[in-house]
């Protein structure tokens, strides 16, 4: 998996690219961490649109970048989902907690 | 007689080989001609499986993993994922959704996801002897099929 990270005027984008799963989790959590920190965003946006695959590992990376951000105020979303990875979102009743939104 | 499908793969529980090991079980389920959607949901179930396997059955150490896939009668796929790990103590509590012993990293929704993207699920375990979870899944014929 990769994960970058781009900040603008109060911005915070996370693009996923790959595979989110317990193996890619960890070091995603980190990075996104590090950098919500580091810009104390306003907004967040997880774009899933190049996401090709997310199991029950990557409903943990939302929820906790969604816990994180409430902390220092702000909010985030997840825009772009997949079949695949929406399925999975869905299953979870997570969208009860973190907006799915259509696009940017 | 006609001898079912099958493979057999067994690993170290590093979680390097869990995307091996989905991506394999779907390689080897194509030959039913699922649809992109249910190659998705056998590969999430899959996933699901073998990493409870690796970060719960053997937390502290590195255990096997061993795994099952056959073609069943019904144009289906069985999938057995079996580990010698910890183990689970009350398997009614730990199916309920949002049930975790995991903290933060996890969620708890694996056993849910398990259950409704494979038609049906069991778990047998004995604590301190380890786990089997047994899925099928019924692939759609594809006459008319999307
Ligand atoms: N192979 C296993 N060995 C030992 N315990 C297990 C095993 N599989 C599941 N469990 C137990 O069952 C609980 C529920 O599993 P489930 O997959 O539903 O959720 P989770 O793994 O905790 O979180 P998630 O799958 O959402 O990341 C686990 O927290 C763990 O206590
Ligand atoms: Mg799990």
């Amino acid at each position: 998996m990769e994960l970058t990270t781009t900040y603008k005027d109060g911005r915070l984008d996370l693009t996923f690219y790959g595979e989110l799963d317990h193996h890619a989790a960890r070091e995603a959590v980190q990075k996104i961490g590090q950098a919500i920190d580091s810009y104390l965003p306003r907004d967040c946006v997880m774009d899933f649109a190049s996401l090709s695959f997310m199991d029950s590992s990557g409903i943990a990376v939302v929820l906790g970048t969604h816990k994180r951000m409430v902390e220092v105020g702000g909010r985030a979303w997840v825009v772009n989902v997949p079949r695949q990875p929406m399925k999975v979102l869905t299953a979870s009743g997570i969208y009860r907690i973190v907006e799915i939104a259509e696009a940017v | 007689m006609n001898a079912r499908n099958y493979i057999k793969l067994e690993f170290p529980s590093k979680s390097i080989n869990e995307g091996f090991a989905r991506s394999t079980v779907a390689c080897f389920a194509a030959q039913l001609d699922p649809t992109l959607e249910e190659l998705g949901d056998i590969k999430t179930a899959v996933s699901e499986a073998v990493t409870n396997a690796t970060v719960h059955a053997y937390p502290d150490t590195i255990g096997k993993i061993m795994l099952r896939a056959k073609l069943t009668a019904d144009n289906g796929i069985e999938i057995v994922v079996r580990d010698t790990g910890a183990g689970i103590p009350d398997i009614d509590k730990a199916r309920a959704p949002m049930f975790t012993t995991g903290g933060e990293e996890r969620s708890g929704m694996g056993f849910t996801i398990m259950e409704s993207f494979m038609d049906t699920l069991r778990i047998r375990s004995v604590a301190g002897r380890g786990t089997t979870v047994t899925m099928r899944k019924k692939i759609s014929m594809r006459i008319g099929k999307p």
